[in-house]
């Protein structure tokens, strides 16, 4: 291997102002960090909603809601955001549509395009956890909350959400370490998130190691302290009495 | 408000199936190939030699941690590098091995894991059994627990292949042209973009969709 490794590349200008190469990953980090959580509180609101829907005994809630899991699941990401990108802004009204297209910065368009196509990507994904989660739930709890004289919206806010949620920490985790990783699509359509930057670093310093090296570590970091990050909360908020509660 | 216009399709088509076979090629390789690297990842990792599991498990951490479509850019770049090491000359790798190899070193991590779990599920006795009549562990593994293992996770192994089905879009950002790029070009071209990403779209949730329900008809034949 003959190749000439230049760690100090971070440090030198970029050759635009006064930044330098360090600058664009803070920023590319940024951008990444910004579209996964704004995404995330999306799939997170939506994806409870479906969850729950899919558990109602009312037939035609659970039918919408699988057929949105359904259709979200088996299309691809990419083709979703090209969806919300290219061909949503043109079936809005005129003025919406100018709006979009020429009021916004490029930057803000794209920001708008890849949260709402991450956060109902992911909702989809939300949703089969909730379920999951409140399905794992003996029956008796429902019954014995409506023998209290619960209503039914009064079941799900006091005694079967607050276990799901609980229960459901784990694989939630996962699901918001993913909203992370898929933002990178944000990179193919403009939007200088980590993974663009990192592009960009590599054409401009040539010094193309070392740029996905430093992306490499990045996202392998925030993975990391995520988990670690999601691993305390799970033990701080486990329910005393069920499996792995005595930890 | 626009109105819809699919009259371009049917002209295209030739041409979106040739993208559609690109897409299934690089699908079967990347799967055959990730099933094969990720089993010997799991057989790694299950191994008492702390400096192969050690390995394994870190290599599996490390790639599930990273985005595709970085690992995908990254080995666009970096294998043709590694080819020129490895054989001392230049040669033209193309967009369509660096995806491969991308997508299979990347999937072996998740092949890995499901694996690994479907070794763990046989019982402890099969191996003893395998052994008290004689088996060498290569022996033993290759006849008794990796044929039970992968009837018992053979559902979880099909629905990961129909999420790489889906990823194999992500090959967009390096411009080989599968289907989807094939769709999105072709629509550019007649300026009719938005009829073809629907009808992208439609293609592939008809067949992730179609699969996918295989595999639970499946999972209910095979449950044991």
């Amino acid at each position: 291997m003959n190749y000439n490794w230049d760690w100090n590349v971070f440090f030198k200008s970029t050759g635009i102002g006064k930044e330098i190469y360090l600058d664009w990953f803070i920023s590319g980090l940024g951008w990444t960090i910004a579209v996964a959580l704004a995404g995330w509180i999306i799939a997170l609101a939506l994806g409870s909603v479906l969850g729950v829907m899919r558990t109602l005994p009312n037939k035609w809630a659970a039918r919408i809601a699988t057929t949105y899991v359904e259709l979200f699941r088996n299309v691809p990401l990419l083709v979703q955001l090209f969806i919300w990108y290219f061909l949503v802004p043109d079936l809005l009204p005129e003025r919406a549509q100018i709006w979009f297209k020429q009021d916004l910065s490029p930057a803000t368009s794209a920001y708008l395009s890849v949260v709402v196509c991450l956060g109902l990507f992911t909702a989809a994904r939300v949703c089969e956890q909730v379920r999951t989660g409140i399905q794992a739930l003996p029956k008796g709890q429902n019954y014995a909350a409506m023998a209290m004289g619960f209503q039914q919206a009064q079941v799900y806010r006091y005694v079967l959400l607050p276990q799901a949620f609980r229960i459901i920490i784990p694989p939630l985790t996962s699901e918001f370490l993913n909203i992370f990783k898929n933002s990178s699509v944000a990179s193919l359509i403009g939007l200088m998130e980590l993974l663009a930057q990192t592009k960009q670093t590599a054409e401009f310093s040539a010094n193309l190691f070392e740029a996905f090296t430093l992306a490499t570590v990045i996202y392998f970091v925030l993975n990391m302290s995520l988990m670690k990050f999601m691993g305390w909360v799970e033990t701080r908020l486990r329910v005393p009495g069920m499996m792995g509660g005595a930890k | 408000m626009m109105g819809f216009d699919f009259s371009q399709i049917g002209p295209a088509l030739p041409g979106l199936m040739d993208g559609m076979v690109l897409t299934l090629k690089l699908l079967l390789l990347a799967v055959s190939g990730g099933v094969a690297l990720g089993t010997v990842l799991a057989l790694m990792r299950l191994s008492s030699n702390r400096l192969l599991s050690g390995g394994a498990k870190f290599y599996v951490n490390y790639f599930r941690s990273i985005p595709l479509l970085l690992v995908i850019t990254w080995f666009y770049f970096v294998v043709p590098l590694i080819f020129k090491w490895i054989s001392g000359e230049f040669v033209a790798v193309g967009a369509f091995t660096s995806c491969l190899v991308a997508f299979m070193m990347f999937e072996a991590a998740y092949y890995a894991e499901i694996v690994r779990a479907g070794v763990q599920s046989i019982s402890k006795g099969q191996l003893n059994a395998a052994y008290a009549l004689g088996m060498t562990y290569g022996q033993a593994m290759r006849l008794i627990i990796l044929p039970q293992a992968f009837r018992k996770m053979m559902p979880l192994l099909l629905q990961q292949s129909i999420i790489l089905f889906q990823d194999t879009s992500l090959v967009y950002a390096v411009g080989l042209m599968d289907f989807l790029n094939t769709a999105r070009s072709k629509g550019d071209i007649v300026g009719q973009p938005n009829e073809f990403l629907i009808l992208a779209g439609v293609v592939y949730f008809v067949i992730s969709f179609g699969a996918s329900t295989v595999v639970k008809r499946l999972q209910k034949r095979l449950a044991v």
